[in-house]
């Protein structure tokens, strides 16, 4: 057998074959069992059954992404409602430095988004695959061309921001400030939440059924976020800042009411264990604490209230990433659940309840 | 040039492992060590990045008749396992790069110069059958022997499968046959013999059916498989709202205190 491998590139097809007869020839002769499974008497041991499965394995796979996604999720979610932010400010003629500071944080997000989904990559060097196709049904084709359009007007609206501010305005750098920032209003729209989409259409139950929520729980995290670091650059006593950070916070409790809420097997990560502590650190962070604090500052005098607010803007920044991280680690936790995808009716609230087929 | 499916039946598996070696011996694909996983004959326990197919050794409960074995003894089944290569693939519908693709044959195959390793065909598989290499980065799966079907040759397991418990041809034909055989099957007593080939289901059928006793969840075969796409809507649909939510919302704050401001 060693003079024919049967791996080695230069074997013919024939030879080829053969061995592949050999194989069942083989196997025909010696792969027949003659006992019949035999135990030790009185041990435990594992069996198949329609409860159990094939011995409780999972049947599906966990999710291979590693650290780099969770906050490739964060860094997207806050760019992106940034860069909404300092467009809106800019059509509405708010402060220029608010403008200014949002446009960097949209554009340090732009630089950073593509190394993080890339470097995840398990051949980072083929990334430029993913611009050969255009696939609507593919979540991830789609977010990595709203990522492609984010960044490219985030940076170039940075980048004209840059040239004015060193060489003065000129018509062309405002044709492209302006042109950079549509783009980046227009893309950093989704990108903000398409990371929700991403996972919510995937085969791991706790992220399946959570479809419908993600995008706009992920939404409300990636403001928060935003506006907490626009917060923490200086802008806190912008009102305008603290009502949107109010509105995503009261969205973030009552997100974290409606999980505790529900009962259903496939939020069990979402509420128990490792996982379940993770998101309600998560949850509390960008939720209560900072609605708390915000609450707090509106009925202070103006010194204390910069100070509560930059509490809760690190409160909900900390709480947007700790939620990513909950998330995906949720997912991992789900996918061993191997129950789950042998239900025979999904939209039972328990496989407790399913009556066990008879078996003959 | 035909759509073609394997047909596994599991009444006539006697747990050689033959599709096993043949598979990895055709594929060049890597050992996954010479592991036990503790569950009778078991190896590897599932499908995955190295084991494209993957023998089950299903133990149960003493049922009489089940498995041939006497009524005192434990009840054991083989089942050779394989990519489903499902009519509508959560794997081929995720894929960012196009490297997942549709055969001439019906089968999905990975193409594995274009694959990137993004992973995330991995989490849209309903039947966890793709896995990533971790040495590689890529991803990977049974390529429903593309190369040999491609020169009119059956995929490897089913040749080397010396009961022909893995049988191939093409699809129309197997499932009739696959029906014959059940009948058959039901005709000799063995009431519970069936086929599982979810087309009604979101999958919309596979390309791999398979002929088993008894419960299909035993076999880890979920009863009712969903490709993840059906979720699709509804997530856009909650990111358009998040969107115009966060549009409208940042107008609407910055109007209001411009407004005051003036």
């Amino acid at each position: 057998m060693s003079d024919s491998h049967p791996l080695h590139e230069m074997d013919s097809l024939e030879k080829r074959e053969r061995r592949l007869d050999e194989i069942r020839r083989q196997a025909e002769q010696h792969g027949q069992l003659h006992v019949v499974s035999k135990r030790p008497e009185g041990a435990p041991f594992p069996q198949a059954s329609p409860e159990t499965g094939y011995y409780g394995i999972p049947l599906l796979k966990q999710p291979p992404w590693t650290w780099e996604i969770p906050l490739y999720f964060f860094v997207g979610g806050a760019a992106g409602a940034a860069a909404v932010i300092g467009a809106i400010a800019d059509y509405t003629g708010a402060d220029r430095e608010l403008v200014r500071h949002a446009r960097w944080i949209a554009a340090a997000g732009s630089i950073l988004s593509p190394p993080l989904l890339i470097s995840d990559l398990g051949r980072p060097e083929r990334f430029l695959a993913m611009l050969r196709v255009f696939k609507p049904q593919s979540a991830m084709s789609m977010g990595v061309w709203t990522l492609m359009g984010f960044s490219t007007g985030a940076a170039a609206t940075a980048f004209a921001q840059f040239v004015s501010d060193r060489y003065g305005p000129s018509l062309p750098v405002r044709v492209l400030e302006q042109a950079g920032q549509a783009a980046s209003l227009a893309f950093g729209l989704p990108f903000s939440n398409y990371t929700g989409v991403l996972i919510g259409a995937t085969a791991i139950p706790v992220w399946n059924r959570s479809a419908g929520d993600l995008p706009l729980h992920f939404a409300a995290s990636g403001l928060g976020a935003a506006v907490g670091i626009l917060e923490l650059m200086g802008h806190n006593k912008s009102r305008a800042l603290q009502a949107l950070a109010i509105g995503a916070a009261l969205f973030e409790t009552w997100e974290g009411i409606r999980i505790e809420g529900r009962s259903l097997e496939e939020f069990e990560p979402l509420k128990h264990g490792a996982s379940g502590n993770i998101i309600r650190a998560g949850g509390v962070l960008s939720g209560p604490i900072p609605t708390l604090l915000r609450a707090a500052s509106l009925f202070t005098n103006e010194r204390r209230s910069s100070k509560l607010r930059r509490l809760a803007a690190m409160s909900s920044i900390a709480g947007s990433l700790i939620t990513r991280i909950a998330w995906i680690h949720a997912g991992h936790v789900s996918a061993q659940n191997w129950k789950l995808p042998l239900r025979d009716d999904r939209d039972e609230p328990q496989l407790d309840s399913d009556p066990p087929l008879p078996i003959r | 040039m035909s759509v073609t499916a394997f047909l596994t039946d599991s009444t006539l598996c006697i747990g050689c492992k033959a599709c096993e070696v043949a598979c990895k011996e055709w594929n060049g694909v890597a050992e996954d060590g010479f592991d036990w996983s503790g569950f009778s004959y078991d190896n590897t326990g599932a499908v995955g990045a190295s084991t494209w197919r993957h023998v089950k050794f299903v133990e149960q409960a003493p049922v009489p008749g089940l498995g041939g074995n006497a009524g005192e003894q434990v009840s054991w089944t083989f089942s050779s396992d394989v990519c489903k290569h499902c009519e509508n693939a959560g794997c081929l519908e995720a894929c960012p790069t196009g490297s997942i693709v549709r055969t001439e044959f019906g089968g999905v195959f990975i193409q594995p110069d274009v694959c990137n390793g993004c992973g995330y065909c991995v989490s849209s598989c309903p039947f966890g059958v793709v896995e990533r290499n971790a040495k590689d980065g890529r991803a990977f799966k049974c390529t429903f022997c593309y190369d040999r079907q491609k020169v009119g040759l059956k995929p490897a397991c089913a040749k080397a499968c010396p009961t022909e418990s893995i049988k191939f041809g093409e699809i129309d034909d197997l499932r009739a046959k696959a029906q014959q055989r059940v009948d058959e099957l039901h005709e000799r007593g063995m009431d519970d013999a069936q086929l599982y080939d979810p087309t009604d289901s979101s999958v919309g059928g596979t390309h791999a059916m398979f002929i088993v006793r008894g419960d299909v969840r035993t076999y880890n075969l979920p009863p009712k498989p969903e490709v993840p796409t059906v979720y699709l809507k509804k997530a856009w649909r909650s990111s358009a709202i998040a969107a115009g939510l966060l549009l409208g919302g940042t107008l609407l704050a910055f109007l209001a205190d411009g407004r005051d401001r003036s």
